[in-house]
């Protein structure tokens, strides 16, 4: 299995295009933390239960993305700063068939 | 003033593990959390999931891994603060510290272990510019005194259990109850979801959905809040209200703990990993999730080897002339202040006729 190519923006507006493994059973807000794109401590808080909205980001690019399932769909319901291109990084698995994703991180909850 | 050897802020896993390592030492330990219950993210936000990386455990509830925990530590009658959270820190001339609540409770301890986790757990908030501007004037995170809201008139926002649970509450007790939900959907227990319904249409609550509070208005205490429906701002409306409550759990935030001059770094206190985890403090050390030094990892089992290791140091700390050597509990048993003593039942010496 190869790597794919993710674009992210991380709170400061910059975009980072990074390599994500496939075969780790990583998820996107796992990813995100391993290139350090968002302080620790900032995202991923309650470790990718969906009881937080640390991971929180918004889905630039048209790619085909798994489901929300009810975890997700509550915890939006509750977050701050939702869209409606809105998910939780943590709910989403990293699959071949998310090669070219292009995300963009929500601000921070203070 | 509560006196003790280890005063313990975070009574979640590692907190209360801790009691048990400082008990095998003869050192008595109190614990401070800002929940109402033991246990910390453990009982607050996961207790029916399951747990598979503690040692011994193939699987285990999160809840019931507390419960064997409060178990495990009965004995040693650990002593609790609860619902209160530790605001101040004051050193003494004798190197001991006294830890006040923000309730105003003092604790007296020649040592103090953070074991606070991600944080003390407080209410999330709405991003509302000058919602800070009407806090205790009008505008509550959590109800302390349903009474204080009798005949006046309240907006909730919110739609899990609690926007829901105080919503039918004070139903009967505001003379106005508006729930505002982002979504049609609500998230809670179906008795709830259900009871909402009919007190909607019994006329006792109103509900604005999909809507948002986006503005609160007043002069010395709140007046109006501003709510968006549809996620369109030309559908913007306001409503009177004497007071507004919003309702989106709670979230963890290291507080207080972060301004008493302990070394941060990556929204975690760094320890001394190759000896004790103590904080640049003497006499503070932070164990658990809410430490860090290279290679940490956020484990509850993590957090039992760090606690084991802090009651050593704690020890020679509060006795520094006292010679001891760690013994097995197989081979000490456990002696609980309690009284009560198990051990390993002794083998007998009989010959066979």
């Amino acid at each position: 299995m190869e790597d794919i190519r993710i674009k992210i923006t991380d709170r400061d507006g910059k975009t980072h295009e990074v390599d994500a493994p496939t075969d780790m059973a990583m998820n996107l807000m796992e990813v995100i933390r391993s290139y350090e794109l968002a302080p620790e401590g900032t995202i991923g808080i309650c470790g990718g239960m969906a009881m937080c909205a640390s991971c929180q980001c918004y889905v630039k690019s048209n790619t085909d993305l798994p489901d929300m399932e009810m975890d997700e769909e509550a915890m939006l319901a509750e977050a701050f700063f939702v869209k409606d291109n809105s998910r939780l990084a943590c709910q989403i698995p990293i699959t071949e068939q998310l090669d070219g994703l292009e995300v963009e991180l929500a601000p921070e909850e203070i | 003033m509560i006196k003790t050897d280890i005063l313990i802020i975070g009574a979640g896993p590692t907190g209360l593990f801790a009691v048990f390592e400082a008990g095998l030492l003869k050192l008595k330990c109190h614990l401070i959390d800002a929940l109402p219950q033991p246990g910390g993210q453990l009982s607050e936000l996961y207790p029916k999931k399951p747990i598979y990386d503690i040692p011994g455990f193939p699987e285990v509830k999160a809840g019931e891994l507390v419960d064997n925990l409060m178990e495990q530590i009965k004995s040693f009658q650990p002593g609790f603060t609860l619902g209160e959270k530790a605001q101040d820190i004051e050193k003494q001339d004798d190197g001991s510290f006294i830890v006040t609540t923000d309730k105003g409770t003092k604790h007296h301890a020649p040592i103090i272990a953070i074991a606070g986790g991600l944080g003390s757990f407080v209410p999330r908030k709405p991003p509302i510019k000058s919602l800070e501007d009407f806090e205790d004037r009008g505008v509550q995170y959590m109800i302390k005194d349903p009474e204080q809201f009798r005949n006046k008139s309240v907006v909730i926002a919110g739609g899990g259990d609690s926007a829901l649970d105080w919503s039918i509450y004070l139903a009967d007790i505001a003379s106005e109850v508006i729930l505002v939900h982002r979504r049609n959907e609500f998230r809670g227990a179906l008795e709830s979801v259900d009871r909402v319904k009919e007190l909607k249409d019994m006329g006792k609550i109103k509900l604005i959905t999909p809507a948002e509070v986006v503005d609160v208005t007043g002069d010395e205490h709140l007046k109006s809040v501003s709510i968006r429906k549809n996620n369109n701002p030309e559908e913007d409306f306001e409503i009177e209200t004497d007071y507004f409550i919003p309702l989106f759990g709670l979230s963890p935030k290291l507080g207080p703990i972060a301004d008493w001059g302990l070394e941060i770094e990556k929204n975690a206190i760094k320890v001394d990993n190759t000896l004790d985890y103590q904080t640049n403090i003497p006499g503070i050390y932070a164990i658990g999730d809410v430490n860090t030094y290279p290679g940490k990892l956020k484990l509850i089992l993590c957090g039992f080897h760090e606690a084991t290791l802090m009651c050593q140091s704690a020890f020679q700390k509060i006795h520094p002339d006292k010679r001891y050597v760690m013994k097995y509990t197989t081979v000490g048993g456990v002696t609980g202040f309690d009284g009560s003593k198990k051990e390993a039942p002794k083998s007998v010496v009989k010959a066979i006729d």
